[in-house]
Formats: structure tokens, C-alpha cells, sequence
């Protein structure tokens, strides 16, 4: 209670930039973890990206319910089911091998009571195909170009990267989430992935607003170094981070926990697990890996460093010492 | 937005602001009695068309055309860019998905070649209601597709091997194949006049015949062919007609071409633009001859329609490359120093003449319009289809169907409950965390929610926005976002009243200013995200960037013309303005550290 009463209050002070070791080793960690999976695993690309299988036939009594398991019964793991015209039925699944297709296409005959010539069997190509793709891996380039533009104006060039750098390190671990856990990517995956995107810059940029305004106090005669001052700024918009990330999070972690339990596989729950952990993620990342590098980078300059030799000869230079830094030091 | 200055806002006049852009949706969607958003495939479903392309003796065409086709459809289809449809290549085929039902019209349209050509007119012709009919082909009034003349009828469209009852091409020989194969050779998987004029006994030439028209270069018009066995063998058919220049194989043509016939307008013929051509008028009341095509498709830059200033008629205009302006020009001026009927350039798509306007100056500055009785849709179709490009195929559709949605029911409904669980989540803790500011943010969320409900549904009944189940989720995550411009706000007011020990009043406005910083240069990233991917993306994506433009605006409009006036409001309050233990802005929350003496503002540096 004592926590949540200073939180309460705005009276906490953990000390993120001092510890800029711990974070850097814990993202390096999970940054080695999750591009491991990406190599050994890869991603359970989708339908969409990759092409599959469509199965055609007509029934009267056939439900999507049914379709659905009389095909993964048979050894599909994707299957879309869309019912089309009148008693007609589509099913899509991933690309299937000769003999797994025809286990499907005499099952689906044996269930629904068509002659298994009536089950027609084509391939698909990629709706999401190379093109595609393409054009969205420019859009990502181009779209990491605009915002350090754009940051490198609102505030500067060294923020815009430390934002940008964050950002990666988010989108990193969230696809290597997804290569060890063998969700399947599909578009709307996709969609998650690019609105973390947004978040986490979001996040990142309201942080660095609050540093960018308490560090322009800094001069020849301040009691604070760049690192205390950008730790000063962090603790101070704490408060705000974590009430934000909350409460985005909530509504996420609800549809998480409906799409998991209640709904068994589906689109919500690939979609939601992507933005559940983005977030979490891009929360940590904004304070943890986005504010440490920004003082690593500024530290460098002349103008802090006087200030940092100046307070280090003073003997005052030594880090604000949170009381129980610790104990709340989770993101 | 006007400064607010630091002491005098009014927050009333901003509040009415938002209650008329509240009412301006509201009056729209009652207006167009629109009161659901508009689904997308995932959550819908739609119309599901199977292209087939039409190729000779058909071979399946090589994947890298395929591949082309496809892409070109899938930026037709997504013109808009914002109802996400599907486009994907299954064997030879090409499968289109478009959310909604009863979408096979815009999906026939897409699916059109829209191969353009410039050609300068040599020769022109009245069609006449034919006498002493050797066939029994009726004359369609001439206005007949007058109310689509932009739109190539597909179904029309049909070639040589499934004009004969279903015969295919390859087992049937074609009894009256033209033996001038060269200057055929371009029209081969078309209808050409010589085909459709099986019924007219005699029609065919000889072989002799047209080897002495080849060899002599200089045809007088007396040797062409009279193809119509109808008229009397003494009657020139080119009498008055300033045949010089042109090709006799063509003038052949052009002398057998029957535009009463819509079975004969040669709509979907990919005719070759290094050649001249004879071809009809969209509604069969003039037939032509053509030069080579100075400008083509390709030579286009870009295209839009639009209504001619001053006048109610919509036009297509078209911006060409710089070669293409540069052809442009040219074809203009050489148009504009000749003779009728050569002053005419006609404007040829898919093998018809839409139009053929006298050319009363050269054009240079590399712009064009196309008229011809086009209305607004059919204007924006082909200004669809231009601006994307000719296919490199010709297609059939081999079947239509109407499919359910991919996702069912139980994922749209769970998604909802799922929010909605989530909103609640967010009530309960703003109450708790804020007690009486949670009021104003609670409050702000419901105004959020209502402006993004009608912007949707406006924008889909206006604009073709169709939910889909990621939409949902981006506009569940913007809850966040939204929540978090004025949790900003709300810790600015704290710092406000601690350091300077101001009145609630003064420091809601000098609050505002610093958090209205935060807020917008926050949004303009989340802005420029989602511009950056609308116009880069394609399909799926650029819906989604829809979204979150939409969504980041809506939090722009909330918290200026909501959040901070009804604060404003709130802080002339006793309530408030005096701390009261609920509302949140009690002295406890307001007390200066004292335990640990540490500083907790940064402002002491």
C-alpha cells in the first residue's frame, strides 16, 4: 500500500538511467532470444503472405462449425470457412502435401455426403503476396525516415534515434514472441505489429518531451548532471507512463483473455497477443532502453560532461538514490 | 484554433463548436438514414469473382503476366483504398474478393483491360440502317449504350471461339478467316468483321482478290472489295472519302465493318497501336479508319475525373508522362493542320472510339480530357482504370458467388464484449485513480467514442470505409491514446498547483499550453504513421492507416474541444476549486514531499 500511496502522490524515484546495465543486458538478452527464433523457427506465415489450398463443395447440412474440424482433423492447421452462394462452402487452408489433400477432400466427401469428385480441390496464391510485402517493408522505411525527420525537428537528432532504436527493439522482440510461440502471422498480425509501431513512439515521445524540458534548464552552475536531470524528467512522467500503458493495456488484455479462453483460435487472439506484448514492451522500452541510450549519447557531449566533472570534484554527483529502486523498477 | 490567452478562455463557445460537429455527423447519418457502419470481408463477407484469362488456343499466359494483371487489379479495386479488398492468383485465374454483396458490376469494371489509344482519324462514316437486309441482325437504336458509353461491355466482349455456340476455336476451323492474316494478325482473338460475316454468303473474298490489293500499294478505292453484297457492285464505298495514306487491308475492313451490329463493335480487341485500325463508335453511329496510335495508355501519368469548369459535364482528364506530352503535342498539331474528318483525334479504348473531338488548337502542356457522356461513376471507373494501367490480359468472369464472412460471427462478437469489458476496466480505474477528474475523462472517452461511431458510419455510406475486425482492435487501442492526452493534461494541472501555488482556475490554462504541446507533436507522429502508410501501402494497410488517422484526429478534436474547456468548466466549481477530498485534486495528492526531502519536481535543477 505504501508503493501505491507514493505512486499516488508522485513521490516515487527509481533510478532507470543508473541502471542503464541491467536494461541493457535484459533487452540484449531478449533481442538475442527473439532473433534465435526468428532463424531456427522463422514465422508461421499465414494464408495471406503464403498461398494455400481451397477446397470446394456443396452441402445442405454442413455448419462452419463442422467444416472446420472435419479439415483440421485431417491434418490442416489453418482453415478459413466461408459458406458461398447457396449451400456452397470454401474452405482455405495452408498449402497442404498430395496426400494430406486428398485425406481432406475424402473426408470432407465422407461427411457431407458428396461424391468425391464434387469436392473440388485448387491452389491459391497469396493475397498478401511479394508485392505486397514489398510495399510495405518501403512504407516501413520510409515511414522510420519521416519520424527521425520529423523528431530530429520537434526535438533532436539524438532523441529521433534513440525513439527509433526503441521502436526496432520492440518490433524485434514481438516477432520473436510470435516465431517461438508459432501463432500464425497473418495480416491482421500485421495490423497489431504497425499499431505497436505507433504506440511505442508515442510512449517514447511523451517521455523525451518532459526530458527535453527539464535538461534545457541545465547550465554551468546546475546542481545536475545530464543523467540525473533525464532521470529526474523519467520518475516524473512515471506516473503517467504507467497509468497510460494501463490503460491501454486493459481493454487489450480483455480481448486477450475472451479471444484465448472463450473463443479457442481465432484472428482475436493472434491479434491481441501481438498487442499485448508490443505494449508491454514498448512501455519498458520507451523508459529502460530509449532514455538510457539518449544519456549515453548526450553524456558524450562536451557541455554535460563539464558538468558531470564539475559535480563529480564537488562530490555530489552521485545518482539519486531511490529508496526501494528496485522494488518498482518494472516497467 | 485560437490561443487560448492565459486568463480568459471560453470554454462554453468551444464546447458549442463540438456539439455542432457532433450534430453536423449525427444530421448526416440521419439525412442518409445510415445509422450501422459498413463491414469489411472478415466480418461480412462479399462477392467472390473468378477471372479467367482469355489467351489463344488457350495456353495459360506466363506467370510474370499473371502477376502483372494481378497487381494492376489490385490497385483498381483498392482505387479508393479504403474497402480493403482481396485480389490473389489461384492456377491461371485470378480471384477478387470485395466486401459488400451484389458487387459484380464494380468487379466487371475492374476486371476491363482499358487499353487506351490516341489515334488520329483518316476516314469516317456514318453507319446507315442497311437496305435490303442480307442479314437478320437487327439495328439497335443507336443510343443504346449511350448510358455507360465509357464501359466496354464484357459480356459483349466475346471472342471468335465462344461466338459459335460454345465451339471452341481449335476443333472449329473458322470458315471465314480473313486471309490477309497480317493485317489481322494483331485482331486474331477478336471478333473481327470478317468472322460475324459468316451469315452473309458472298462476304468472303477471294484470296486472288486481296493478293493483288497487297501488291498494288496505291489501291484505288474501285479495287477494295465491296464487302456488303447488299449494295449494287457499281456504288463506291468510298466515295467521298480521302482514302490516301491509308492501308488497303484496313480500308477492307473498314468497308465491311457493320457498327449497326453490337455483336461487331470489336469491344475487347486488343488492337496493335503500331497499326491503323478500323473500329465503331462506342454506340455504333460512326465507323472509322485510324491512324497508328501516337499515344497510348502507357504515355499516362496520371487520371482523374472531374466536371468541366462552367459547364455540369464530367469529364476524364488526364495528365501525360513527359513523352507522352511531348507525343500529345504533336498529334494535336498534325490533327489541327488537316483536313475534316482528319482533324479529329479519336480517344480508342479497348478497340471502340468513346469519342473523337475536332482538335481546334495543338495541345501542349501535356494535358488531355476524354468526353463523352459520362456521368460520375462511369467517369471515375475509367479514370480508375487508367490511372492503373492497361491489363496485359483479357478476361472472363467464369463465376460470381456471394461469400460469408472469413472470420464468423464469434470473433466480431467477441471482440466487441472484449472492448467493452475493456472500457469498463478503464471507467472503474480512472474513477478510482482520478475520483472526480476521472468524471472528465470518462466523460471525454464517450465523447470519443460517439465522434468515432458516426465518422465511421459516415465514411462508409460517403467514402466506402468498411470495417474490419483490425480496425476494431486499432480503434480499442486508441482508447489508450486518447486516455493518455489527458492524463497528460491532468499531471500537468498537479505540477501547476504544486510549484506555483495557483489558483485551479490559472493553472488549468497554463497547463494547457504546455500539455497542448506534448499532446500534438505526440499525435503528429502517430499522424504521420498513418500517412505514410496510406499512401505506401496497399489493401489491408491502407484501410488500417485510414483508421488511425481518423482515430488521432478524433483524439486531436476531443481534447481541444472537449477535455480542456469542460476542465475549464469544472474549475470555476467550488468542488474542485477548493480540493475537495473526491476530486482528485485533494491536498493530499497537492502536498509538497515532505518525508523524504527529496526533490520531486524537476524544475529545481
Amino acid at each position: 500500500m505504501g508503493l501505491a500511496r507514493r505512486l499516488y502522490r508522485g513521490e516515487i524515484n527509481v533510478d532507470f538511467v543508473g541502471q542503464w546495465r541491467l536494461w541493457y543486458s535484459l533487452s540484449g538478452i531478449l533481442l538475442l532470444i527473439s532473433i534465435a527464433g526468428l532463424l531456427i523457427n522463422g514465422l508461421n506465415l499465414g494464408v495471406e503472405f503464403r498461398g494455400g489450398t481451397v477446397f470446394s463443395f456443396k452441402s445442405e447440412q454442413a455448419t462452419v462449425q463442422t467444416v472446420r474440424e472435419a479439415v483440421l482433423n485431417e491434418g490442416a492447421h489453418q482453415a478459413i470457412v466461408q459458406s458461398a452462394g447457396t449451400g456452397g462452402w470454401r474452405v482455405t487452408t495452408e498449402s497442404l502435401p498430395e496426400n494430406t489433400r486428398e485425406q481432406v477432400q475424402s473426408q470432407i466427401a465422407k461427411d457431407f455426403n458428396t461424391p468425391v469428385g464434387q469436392v473440388s480441390v485448387q491452389a491459391i496464391g497469396p493475397s498478401w503476396g511479394g508485392e505486397v510485402s514489398q510495399k510495405a517493408w518501403i512504407g516501413l522505411g520510409v515511414f522510420m525516415l519521416a519520424i527521425i525527420l520529423y523528431l530530429s525537428m520537434a526535438f533532436e537528432p539524438k532523441m529521433a534515434m534513440s525513439a527509433i532504436v526503441a521502436l526496432i527493439h520492440d518490433l524485434v522482440i514481438t516477432a520473436g514472441i510470435y516465431a517461438w510461440s508459432g501463432f500464425e502471422v497473418t495480416p491482421a498480425t500485421l495490423l497489431g505489429f504497425l499499431t505497436i509501431l505507433g504506440y511505442s513512439l508515442y510512449d517514447a515521445v511523451v517521455v523525451f518531451d518532459m526530458i527535453k524540458e527539464v535538461t534545457a534548464k541545465l547550465g554551468h552552475t546546475s546542481k545536475m548532471t545530464y543523467s540525473m536531470a533525464a532521470n529526474n524528467a523519467l520518475n516524473h512522467t512515471l506516473i503517467r507512463s504507467l497509468n497510460t500503458s494501463l490503460v491501454a493495456i486493459l481493454p487489450v488484455a480483455a480481448i486477450l483473455f475472451i479471444g484465448t479462453t472463450l473463443l479457442g483460435a481465432g484472428t482475436l487472439k493472434d491479434l491481441s497477443l501481438a498487442l499485448f506484448v508490443g505494449m508491454i514492451v514498448g512501455t519498458y522500452s520507451s523508459l529502460c532502453v530509449a532514455t538510457p541510450l539518449l544519456v549515453t549519447l548526450k553524456e558524450r557531449e562536451p557541455k554535460y560532461q563539464a558538468i558531470a566533472r564539475r559535480l563529480a570534484s564537488t562530490g555530489s554527483g552521485k545518482g539519486p538514490k531511490g529508496s526501494k529502486s528496485a522494488a518498482v523498477a518494472k516497467g | 484554433m485560437a490561443r487560448p490567452t492565459s486568463r480568459h478562455s471560453r470554454p462554453g463557445r468551444t464546447l458549442l463548436v463540438l456539439l455542432a460537429l457532433i450534430l453536423a455527423l449525427g444530421g448526416t447519418m440521419f439525412l442518409q438514414k445510415a445509422f450501422t457502419p459498413k463491414l469489411g470481408l472478415d466480418l461480412a463477407g462479399g462477392t467472390t469473382v473468378t477471372l479467367s484469362p482469355v489467351t489463344l488456343n488457350n495456353a495459360a499466359p506466363p506467370d510474370e503476366i499473371l502477376d502483372r494483371a494481378v497487381n494492376i487489379i489490385r490497385e483498381r479495386v483498392n482505387g479508393t483504398g479504403i474497402s480493403d479488398a482481396e485480389v490473389a492468383k489461384s492456377g491461371s485465374n485470378i480471384i477478387i474478393s470485395i466486401p459488400g454483396v451484389g458487387q459484380s458490376e464494380a468487379i466487371k469494371l475492374v476486371a476491363t483491360t482499358a487499353e487506351l489509344r490516341f489515334r488520329q482519324v483518316l476516314a469516317m462514316e456514318a453507319t446507315q440502317v442497311p437496305q435490303n437486309l442480307a442479314t437478320n441482325a437487327p439495328t439497335p437504336s443507336p443510343s443504346g449504350s449511350a448510358s455507360q458509353p465509357a464501359t466496354p461491355k464484357s459480356d459483349k466482349s466475346t471472342t471468335p471461339r465462344s461466338d459459335k455456340s460454345g465451339a471452341p476455336a481449335a476443333s472449329t476451323p473458322q470458315p471465314s478467316v480473313s486471309p490477309t492474316g497480317k493485317a489481322l494478325s494483331s485482331a486474331l482473338t477478336a471478333p473481327t468483321p470478317a468472322a460475324s460475316a459468316t451469315a452473309q454468303p458472298g462476304a468472303t473474298d477471294t484470296p486472288q482478290k486481296q493478293q493483288n490489293k497487297g501488291q498494288n500499294a496505291k489501291a484505288t478505292p474501285t479495287a477494295a472489295p465491296s464487302g456488303q453484297p447488299s449494295t449494287p457492285p457499281a456504288q463506291n464505298p468510298n466515295a467521298g472519302v480521302n482514302t490516301q495514306g491509308i492501308d488497303p487491308a484496313v480500308l477492307a475492313q473498314f468497308n465491311k465493318l457493320d457498327c449497326a451490329n453490337p455483336a461487331n463493335r470489336g469491344q475487347g480487341v486488343q488492337d496493335d497501336p503500331k497499326k491503323q485500325y478500323a473500329g465503331c463508335e462506342t454506340d455504333g453511329s460512326y465507323k472509322y479508319v485510324l491512324d497508328v496510335a501516337k499515344v497510348v495508355g502507357t504515355d499516362i501519368d496520371t487520371a482523374s475525373a472531374g466536371v468541366r469548369q462552367g459547364t455540369v459535364e464530367w469529364v476524364v482528364q488526364l495528365d501525360f508522362k513527359s513523352k507522352g506530352a511531348a507525343e500529345w503535342s504533336k498529334l494535336t498539331t498534325a490533327a489541327y493542320n488537316s483536313q475534316e474528318p482528319r482533324n479529329k483525334v479519336a480517344v480508342v479504348l479497348d478497340g471502340v472510339v468513346i469519342t473523337a473531338p475536332n482538335i481546334i488548337s495543338p495541345i501542349p502542356g501535356g494535358r488531355a480530357e476524354i468526353t463523352g457522356g459520362f456521368d460520375q461513376v462511369s467517369a471515375t471507373q475509367l479514370a480508375d482504370q487508367l490511372k492503373y494501367g492497361a491489363l496485359p490480359l483479357k478476361f472472363n468472369r467464369s463465376s460470381v458467388d456471394t461469400v460469408s464472412s472469413t472470420l464468423g460471427q464469434d470473433q466480431l462478437q467477441g471482440g466487441l464484449v472484449a472492448g467493452l469489458i475493456g472500457l469498463a476496466l478503464v471507467v472503474v480505474y480512472s474513477m478510482l485513480y482520478y475520483r472526480g477528474l476521472g468524471l472528465v475523462a470518462v466523460l471525454s472517452l464517450v465523447v470519443a467514442t460517439i465522434l468515432t461511431y458516426t465518422a465511421v458510419v459516415v465514411l462508409g455510406h460517403n467514402a466506402n470505409f468498411r470495417l474490419s475486425l483490425p480496425h476494431i482492435i486499432g480503434l480499442v487501442v486508441s482508447i489508450g491514446i486518447t486516455a493518455d492526452s489527458f492524463i497528460v493534461y491532468f499531471e500537468r494541472i498537479r505540477d501547476e498547483m504544486k510549484e506555483g501555488h495557483r489558483t485551479l482556475r490559472a493553472a488549468v490554462e497554463v497547463a494547457w499550453v504546455r500539455a497542448r504541446r506534448t499532446i500534438l507533436i505526440a499525435d503528429a507522429v502517430m499522424f504521420i504513421a498513418a500517412i505514410v502508410l496510406y499512401f505506401l501501402a496497399v489493401g489491408g494497410v491502407a484501410g488500417f492507416a485510414f483508421a488511425m488517422g481518423l482515430t488521432t484526429l478524433i483524439d486531436i478534436v476531443v481534447v481541444f474541444l472537449f477535455t480542456k474547456p469542460f476542465i475549464a468548466l469544472l474549475a470555476r466549481l467550488k468542488f474542485f476549486a477548493k480540493g475537495h477530498p473526491l476530486s482528485g485534486l485533494d491536498a493530499e495528492r497537492m502536498s509538497e514531499a515532505g518525508s523524504s526531502g527529496r526533490p520531486t519536481t524537476p524544475q529545481e535543477a
